[in-house]
């Protein structure tokens, strides 16, 4: 099992060097100078070299990567071709921001998610079960955005109990901070409880026709003791594999709704990079993007040996 | 009211199962006494796993019982088990009433150590508590011969063989003693080698228990080794019952001797032609396809019109000797053809041997 880990950290650290290199060279045949869309159009050759030396952006690629990559490995990354902000700080900011959305979405979207998901299997021939399954096959189709405009419009708009949107510092102003949290938290749950219910369902019912549970059955155990003491865990692998997914998906998915709200997460510094080609900046989110990617499937992995025995041994 | 008396452990009568309108099992009587081994035959298809999941009240969701089943042994005889809740079927199963299945490669949790499955069903009922539960899965373990059972305890079924894993399954059912055991199939996913085996645990295991049990098989080689008597299953009937020495050697009805000249028990006489295997022509219709009256006429080459209607129960060797026509049989066996009436005979019209 340690042998196994030890493995999977490799292929870790591996896919992270084989992804900067892809994510560096993209960025370089990238059209547009970036020292000449900081400087306009109008500034002359001179500058603009001078500020494509200022960055070393003359410098051999290979030396350029190398820099990179030591910036990245000491957490600085460098600073911003226009502004000149330092983007290490920029990115912790808005990286803390994205996961707090993203974490406490997921919290809503589980907590929802498990027991109408379990419910719908156990009753899946009875009419609430259907009418519950219907449901959630329709809040799958409910886009976040639209959710999130509904959601501003009645609690925001007509109630007024919360702030449209924005975003507070949580140790300077927790209730300001809860409140905006609120509606982006469940606009972005909404749909994945939606989706991760039909995983748990479908998981459940997989797990409900397992001899095993007959065996629980004749040992004395009532059909939900069954589920819950010999069911559960082993409906949990498929449903482990979708939440890492949804997780690594709403890292950058979380975008739209943080344009909707108005909040400054990941998504949003790096559609603006993109729009003015910072392209440090641009490069280090998405590095930080894989790297965060490439770290829920190694752990997700690990979830996988401890709660499946069947796959600690043996090379697999 | 007959020899059984109340060394009858298990008693069912006029047990019907089926879907709302597919009729599965039909007016299925029998009981087993007090130590009694009764073999359930049958091909594929006949509803000899049905009774038994009836009986442990196990029937899948669409699946309707009625009729009388009743239970006794340690305990004076329970309600009909087909009127009790889930919640006081559930005291009964894994402690009164246990069963093996056939598939040992499915029938365990393949995320919990052997050791714990085993004293689950003990702490499940109160038998033990955690501690001694935990001890006494391991003697259970030892008791089905598994080697090493204080180490074989701690690990998962994937780290045991098929055989191993029936012996886990088989600890399991006998751990609170119960008064009646349901085996069905418990070998026939077994290695020939592991077979023998895993039969002589069971059989061991009921013996010192005093326990009754029901079991289930097409091998007939395994009925006769393992059973005293035996219930043959077709159609959703039972077709015959009796002594297995007298079914297997002088079967009445005409499916009997179709399973038994289909089997290898009656060796070179069975297959003297040398030619193909003597089988049983046609196939078990679908189920609700049966044919009314004698299930068995739509493949029996003596069935006449006679058997369009359904034929009633001649005791073995009943008071008036063997030819004793179905009509007056009912009558002998009396109002209510039970326990001491459906211990041995036949449901046929023309039955084979002496009869005949």
């Amino acid at each position: 099992m340690v042998l196994r880990l030890l493995h999977r950290a490799m292929v870790f650290v591996l896919s992270v060097l084989a992804a900067s290199v892809l994510v560096f060279a993209f960025m370089r045949v990238l059209p547009g100078d970036p020292a000449r869309v900081a400087l306009g159009i109008n500034a002359s050759e001179a500058s603009v070299a001078a500020l494509r030396e200022q960055f070393g952006l003359d410098r051999p690629v290979v030396v350029q990567y190398l820099d990179w990559m030591r910036g990245m490995l000491t957490l600085d990354p460098g600073i911003e071709f226009i502004s000149k902000a330092a983007i290490g700080p920029q990115i912790a900011d808005r990286l803390q921001v994205t996961l707090i959305l993203v974490t406490t979405s997921m919290i809503f979207a589980v907590l929802v998610a498990v027991p109408v998901g379990i419910w719908m299997a156990v009753r899946h021939r009875h009419a609430d079960g259907v009418v519950m399954s219907a449901a959630s096959q329709v809040g799958v189709a409910i886009p976040a955005f639209l959710a999130g405009i509904v959601l501003i419009s009645v609690f925001a708009v007509r109630l007024r109990w919360v702030p449209s949107g924005g975003w507070a510092v949580p140790a300077q102003d927790p209730v300001g901070f809860l409140q905006r949290l609120v509606l982006p938290s469940i606009a972005l749950a909404g749909v994945q409880a939606a989706v991760l219910a039909r995983y748990v369902r479908s998981a459940v019912l997989d797990v409900l026709r397992e001899d095993y549970l007959r065996t629980a059955r004749a040992k004395g155990l009532r059909p939900v003791q069954a589920l819950w003491r010999h069911g559960l865990r082993n409906a949990a692998v498929p449903v482990v594999t979708v939440l890492g997914l949804q997780l690594a998906t709403l890292l950058v998915g979380a975008v739209v709704i943080e344009r909707v709200f108005v909040i400054p997460g990941l998504g949003s510094l790096l559609l603006d990079s993109v729009a003015q080609r910072e392209i440090l900046t641009v490069q280090t989110v998405v590095m930080v993007l894989v790297v965060a990617t490439l770290l829920i499937t190694f752990l997700v992995d690990a979830l996988y040996l401890v709660i499946d025995p069947r796959l600690r041994t043996g090379s697999r | 009211m007959s020899r059984a008396g109340d060394r009858t452990v298990l008693a069912v009568e006029g047990l019907d199962v089926g879907t709302g309108h597919t009729p599965l099992l039909h007016d299925v009587s029998f009981a087993i006494a007090r130590g009694e081994r009764v073999g359930l035959i049958g091909e594929s298809g006949s509803g000899k796993s049905l009774t038994a999941l009836a009986v442990m009240g196990l029937l899948g969701e669409g699946l309707h019982a009625r009729g009388d089943v009743r239970l006794s042994g340690r305990t004076p005889a329970t309600r009909n088990l087909l009127e009790v809740g889930e919640r006081e079927m559930a005291r009964l199963r894994g402690d009164a009433v246990s069963m093996v299945f056939q598939e040992p490669m499915t029938a365990l949790n393949p995320t919990m150590r052997v050791g714990a499955q085993v004293a689950e069903v003990m702490r499940i009922h109160g038998t033990r508590d955690t501690a001694g539960a935990r001890a006494r899965a391991v003697e259970l373990l030892d008791q089905v011969g598994l080697p090493d059972p204080a180490h074989l305890a701690r690990s998962y079924p994937h780290e045991l063989s098929g055989g191993q894993r029936q012996r886990v399954v088989l600890a399991i059912a006998l751990a609170n003693d119960p008064a009646l055991l349901i085996c069905d199939e418990p070998t026939t996913a077994l290695d020939v080698t592991v077979q023998a085996t895993v039969l002589d645990l069971v059989v061991r295991g009921v013996q010192e228990r005093e326990a009754a049990m029901l079991f289930i098989t097409h091998d007939l080689a395994v009925v006769a080794t393992v059973c005293e008597r035996v219930l043959v299953m077709y159609g959703g009937r039972i077709v015959e019952a009796g002594p297995v020495g007298e079914v297997f050697a002088d079967p009445r009805h005409r499916y009997t001797q179709g399973l038994i000249g289909a089997s290898d028990l009656t060796g070179e006489q069975g297959r003297r032609g040398r030619g193909a295997l003597p089988t049983i022509p046609g196939t078990v219709p679908p189920a609700g396809r049966f044919p009314d009256g004698c299930v068995f006429r739509s493949r029996c080459a003596h069935a006449t019109d006679e058997c369009g209607t359904p034929p009633g129960w001649t005791p073995r060797g009943g008071a008036d000797g063997r030819g004793s026509a179905p009509d007056e049989a009912e009558e002998q066996a009396g109002s209510a053809p039970g326990e001491a009436g459906r211990a041995a005979g036949y449901a046929c019209f023309h039955p084979a041997g002496d009869a005949a």
